[in-house]
C-alpha cells in the first residue's frame, strides 16, 4: 500500500532518528571534506571495531531504559565476567563456546540481582544500581588487586577474521569477533522489542506500568529478563573487549557508563520509560562515534572530546522536546 | 435471565480505611448497571476487586457464570471477559493505536507479534463501534475522548462479556456523551454486559435498568432505574435532600478587575470582549472546540493572544507565562485536573501547600510545620476532603478526592481572578453543593470568579452572568435572570 508508506514516511521524517539521520550525514560530510582519511574504508572498519564494546552495552541499556529502568552498573559486571572468564580460561583452557557461556552466565546473574533487589526490595533502579557497581568492583579489585592479565589463550588472543579481503595497499579487512558481536547484538535487540510479544510488554511496562500490572503482565518475571539481558549484554562486551585490548585490565572499563549512557540518549531513549528504538541507539552510538572520531582527526586535543558529546546531547535532546511541545500545540489547536 | 457475576459479602480495608463492608452485587447476563456512591463510597475498590487487581478480605465470595473464583487475579478475569476501562483508562500512551487495541496479542509465553493481524484486528474493532483512527498512531497524540474509545475497543477486541466503565464520562463533552450512550446500548444489544459509574445522575437514570447505590463502603441497595428519580438517587447516596434551584448569590459586583477586548488567537477564538468584575460569578459555556478552554489559558498566560488586549485594573497587560498571571492574581483550575495539576506520589499536606509554600514561611524563611498543618486541616475540612491522614499520598485517595485537593490548592491562594474549568466533573453531589459553596464565598470576599462548564444548568444556577462561545466567539452575554436553560442550550448548540 503505497499510501501507508507515504504515511510511515511522514511519520518518520517527524521523528527523532531522522533528524539524526541528517545530523550525522552532515557531520560525516563535513568531517570527510575536511579529513580525506576520514571516509575511507579502513576508517569504517577501526570504528565499527573499537564501538563495538559501546554498543553492545547501549542495546543492554536500551532495553532497561525502555522498560523504565536504569542500570548503571554494567562496567563493573563486565570487569567482573571478563576477569572470572579468562581466569578460569587460563587454569582450565576453553574454547570460544565456552568462554561465552561463563561470560554470558555471570552477567546474567549479576544482572539478576539487580532487578531482584530493585522489585523485591522496591528500591529505586538508579540507587541499586549505584550500589551494586561499587560493591561488584569492590569485590574485584579486592580479591585481583587491580591486577591486569597479559597471556590469554592463543586462540582468544588471535581472535576470528571472516570475509577477508583486500582493499588498497597491503591492507585487508573482514568480520572480526567485535563486529560480529555489534552485528549479532543488535539483530537479536531489535528481534526482541519488535518482533516478541515480550518485547512488547517491555515497551507498554514502560509506558504504563500500572496499566500493564492491571492487565495481568507478569512485571516481575519481565523486569528479571531485562535486567539480565543487560547483564548477558555486559558479558559479551567484556570479552570482546579484552579480545580487542589483548589483555584483561580489571580497572579501565568503569568509567565508560557514560559513553554507553551517551549513545542511548543520544538516540532518543527516554529516562522516563517506554520510549527508545533500536534504529536510534545504532544512530546514537553512529554519531557518537563520528564526533569522537572526528575530533581526533581534526586534530583536536581530546581532551575537548567529552565537551562536544556534551554539547551535542544537550543540542538533540532539547531539539527533540522542542519539535514534541511545537507538535503538541499544534495538535492541541485542532 | 441467566447471572454472569455473583459477589457476595465483600470487603476490602486499606490500612485503617475500610472501603467495602459486606457488599453482595449481582450482574445478570446483558444488563446495563450503574454503580453510583458518593467520592470514596467505594466503587472504584469495588471494580477493581470483580478485576482481580485487588483481593477482597477472607469471607467474600465472587462466582462467574456460576463458577467459584476464590482468588481472583487479572489474568483469570480477563479469560472470564470480563474487562475494566479504569478513571485513567490505563492505556499505554507510547504504543500505537493497533498495539494498544489488540494487546491480547501480547500476552502468554514468548511468541512472535504479528503486526498485520493486529492492525486488521484493530480495525475490525473499531469498525465494530464505528470509529476511525490511524492504527499506526501514538495513543499519546489523541485526545481523551479518542482515548476513551481505544480503550473500548481494547476491551472489545479481548472478548469481552462485562465491559466495566469507571467514570467514563467525567472527561467527555456532552455531544460525546451522547455518543458513548449510544455506544452502550449498542453493546448490551450484542449481549455484553456493561457496568457504569458516574456521578451525572441524569446519565445514569437514562442508560441504566439497575442501579446499586454504595455509602461509606456499604451497599444501600440495588434498584430497577424505572422506579427511582435523581432526588431518590441522590437521597439514597448521600441521605440528604438537593435541589436544583436558582442560588443565584447576591451580587455585590465592585469594579472591573479583567478585561478583554478584542482578544483573537488564530485558529482558535476571535474578537473575544469581556469583563469580570469584583464579586462576580461568570459562566462561560459551549461545545468542545467552541474555543472557551483556549481563551481561558490565554488569560493564565499559558496561550498568549496574537490580538486585543487584556486589562487587569484597568491596566494592560501581557501574560506570557503562567507564573506572571499567579503573579498577578490569576488562578487557574484546569479541565484536565488528574494529570496536570497533582503529584500523585506526595502527600495531601505537600499537594495542598505547593502553592502558597511562600505565604506559610515564618523566621527564617522556614515553614512552620504547625501553620502548615492547621491550613491543610481547614482546606480538607472547608473541601470535605476524605482521607484519613493528609500525609497519605494523594495517588490513594478516589478520584474525586483528588480533585477536591486540586481545587483547594488554587483556591488556597486566595487569587482575585479564579478560572475554573469544569470545576465538579467527577464530583459526586453533596462536594458538588460544597464547592458552590465555597464559589460563593469567595464571590462575597471579591473575587472574580470565571466559572466554565459543560453543564448548562450549573452555569445558569450559579452565576451572576452566562456566556457562550460557539466556533471560537462569544455569541451571548447576558445575566442569569434573564435567561433560561432552553435559551441557553440552543445559544450553544445553534
Ligand atoms: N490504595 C489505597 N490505599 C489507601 N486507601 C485507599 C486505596 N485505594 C482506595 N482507598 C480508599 O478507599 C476508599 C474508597 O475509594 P474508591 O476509590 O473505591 O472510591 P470511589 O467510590 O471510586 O470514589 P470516586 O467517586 O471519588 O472515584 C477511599 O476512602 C480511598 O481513600
Ligand atoms: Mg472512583
Amino acid at each position: 500500500m503505497p499510501e501507508s508508506r507515504i504515511a510511515s514516511f511522514g511519520r518518520f521524517r517527524r521523528s527523532h532518528e531522522f533528524w539524526l539521520l541528517m545530523v550525522i550525514l552532515g557531520l560525516c560530510a563535513s568531517l570527510g571534506f575536511a579529513n580525506a582519511q576520514f571516509l575511507t574504508v579502513q576508517n569504517l572498519f577501526d570504528l565499527l571495531t573499537s564501538y563495538a564494546f559501546v554498543g553492545v552495552l547501549a542495546l543492554g541499556l536500551l532495553v532497561v531504559l525502555i522498560a523504565g529502568g536504569i542500570d548503571i552498573s554494567f562496567t563493573a559486571t563486565a570487569s567482573v565476567a571478563q576477569y572470572v572468564t579468562l581466569s578460569l580460561a587460563n587454569a582450565y583452557g576453553a574454547n570460544w563456546i565456552s568462554v561465552f557461556a561463563i561470560a554470558i552466565g555471570i552477567g546474567g546473574a549479576l544482572g539478576g540481582l539487580n532487578a531482584i533487589f530493585i522489585q523485591k526490595l522496591r528500591i529505586p533502579s538508579i540507587i541499586v544500581s549505584v550500589a551494586t557497581l561499587n560493591i561488584f568492583y569492590g569485590l574485584l579489585i579486592f580479591f585481583t588487586g587491580g591486577k591486569y592479565i597479559y597471556s590469554l589463550p592463543d586462540w582468544f588472543a588471535t581472535g576470528i577474521f571472516w570475509f577477508e579481503f583486500e582493499w588498497g595497499k597491503d591492507s585487508s579487512y573482514g568480520i572480526n569477533l567485535q563486529i560480529l558481536a555489534l552485528a549479532l547484538a543488535f539483530l537479536v535487540t531489535w528481534l526482541l522489542l519488535n518482533r516478541t510479544n515480550i518485547g512488547r510488554q517491555i515497551y507498554a511496562m514502560g509506558g504504563n506500568a500500572d496499566a500493564a500490572q492491571r492487565l495481568g503482565f507478569h512485571i516481575f518475571g519481565l523486569n528479571i529478563l531485562v535486567y539480565c539481558y543487560m547483564g548477558v549484554m555486559a558479558g559479551i562486551a567484556s570479552l570482546i573487549q579484552a579480545q580487542l585490548a589483548q589483555s584483561v585490565a580489571p580497572t579501565v572499563l568503569v568509567g565508560k557508563e557514560l559513553d554507553v549512557v551517551a549513545a542511548v540518549v543520544l538516540g532518543g531513549a527516554s529516562l522516563m520509560g517506554g520510549v527508545g528504538t533500536v534504529l536510534g541507539t545504532f544512530l546514537g552510538l553512529t554519531l557518537l562515534a563520528v564526533l569522537q572520531n572526528g575530533i581526533i582527526l581534526l586534530g583536536v586535543s581530546s581532551y575537548w572530546s567529552p565537551f562536544f558529546v556534551g554539547l551535542v546531547i544537550l543540542i538533540s535532546v532539547s531539539a527533540t522536546a522542542w519539535s514534541q511541545r511545537e507538535r503538541r500545540t499544534r495538535s492541541a489547536r485542532r | 435471565m441467566a447471572t454472569f457475576l455473583e459477589m457476595s459479602d465483600i470487603s476490602k480495608r486499606f490500612g485503617g480505611v475500610h472501603a467495602l463492608r459486606g457488599v453482595d452485587f449481582t450482574l445478570e447476563v446483558g444488563e446495563v448497571h450503574c454503580l453510583v456512591g458518593e467520592n470514596g463510597s467505594g466503587k472504584s475498590t469495588l471494580i477493581k476487586i470483580i478485576s482481580g487487581v485487588e483481593a477482597a478480605e477472607p469471607g467474600g465470595r465472587i462466582a462467574i457464570s456460576g463458577k467459584e473464583y476464590p482468588k481472583l487475579n487479572p489474568v483469570y478475569s480477563t479469560h472470564c471477559g470480563i474487562q475494566v476501562i479504569y478513571q485513567d483508562l490505563s492505556l499505554f500512551p507510547n504504543l500505537t493505536v493497533a498495539e494498544n487495541i489488540a494487546m491480547a496479542h501480547h500476552l502468554g509465553g514468548l511468541h512472535s507479534v504479528n503486526w498485520a493481524s493486529m492492525r486488521a484486528t484493530a480495525k475490525t474493532t473499531m469498525a465494530r463501534i464505528g470509529v476511525e483512527f490511524d492504527p499506526d498512531a501514538k495513543v499519546s497524540e489523541l485526545s481523551i475522548a479518542g482515548r476513551q474509545l481505544i480503550a473500548i475497543c481494547r476491551a472489545l477486541a479481548a472478548d469481552a462479556k462485562l465491559l466495566i466503565m469507571d467514570e467514563p464520562t467525567a472527561s467527555l463533552t456532552r455531544h460525546e456523551v451522547n455518543a458513548l450512550i449510544a455506544l452502550v446500548r449498542e453493546l448490551k444489544r450484542a449481549g455484553i454486559c456493561v457496568v457504569f459509574v458516574s456521578h451525572r445522575l441524569d446519565e445514569v437514570l437514562e442508560i441504566a435498568e439497575r442501579v446499586t447505590v454504595l455509602r461509606d463502603g456499604a451497599k444501600v441497595g440495588t434498584f430497577a432505574a424505572d422506579t427511582i428519580d435523581g432526588g431518590k438517587l441522590s437521597h439514597l447516596m448521600t441521605g440528604k435532600s438537593f435541589e436544583y434551584q436558582v442560588q443565584a448569590p447576591e451580587l455585590a459586583a465592585g469594579p472591573v478587575v479583567l478585561e478583554v477586548k478584542g482578544l483573537g488567537r488564530q485558529g482558535e477564538y476571535e474578537d473575544v470582549s469581556l469583563q469580570l468584575r469584583a464579586g462576580e460569578v461568570v459562566g462561560l459555556t459551549g461545545l468542545l472546540g467552541s474555543g472557551r478552554t483556549e481563551l481561558a489559558l490565554s488569560l493564565f498566560g499559558m496561550k498568549p493572544p496574537d490580538r486585543g488586549t487584556i486589562l487587569l485594573d484597568g491596566q494592560p497587560i501581557a501574560l506570557r507565562t503562567n507564573a506572571e498571571a499567579i503573579d498577578r492574581g490569576i488562578a487557574y483550575v484546569s479541565e484536565d485536573r488528574l494529570t496536570l495539576g497533582l503529584i500523585l506520589n506526595q502527600s495531601v499536606t505537600a499537594n495542598v501547600t505547593l502553592t502558597v509554600l511562600e505565604r506559610l514561611a515564618g523566621a527564617f524563611g522556614l515553614i512552620a510545620a504547625g501553620a502548615r498543618q492547621s491550613h491543610v486541616a481547614r482546606w480538607v475540612s472547608e473541601l470535605g476532603i476524605k482521607v484519613s491522614n493528609p500525609a497519605n499520598a494523594v495517588k490513594t485517595l478516589s478520584g474525586g478526592n483528588q480533585q477536591r485537593v486540586v481545587l483547594a490548592k488554587w483556591m488556597a491562594t486566595s487569587p482575585r481572578v479564579l478560572i475554573l474549568d469544569s470545576p465538579t466533573v467527577g464530583v459526586d453531589i453533596s462536594a458538588k453543593d460544597g464547592i458552590y459553596e465555597i464559589i460563593r464565598r469567595l464571590a462575597r470576599d471579591g473575587v472574580a470568579v470565571l466559572m466554565i462548564s459543560d453543564e448548562i444548568p450549573e452555569v445558569l444556577y450559579h452565576s451572576h452572568r452566562v456566556l457562550v462561545m460557539r466556533e471560537g466567539r462569544l455569541t451571548t452575554d447576558v445575566a442569569a435572570a434573564a435567561t433560561s436553560e432552553d435559551a441557553l442550550r440552543q445559544a450553544v448548540n445553534a
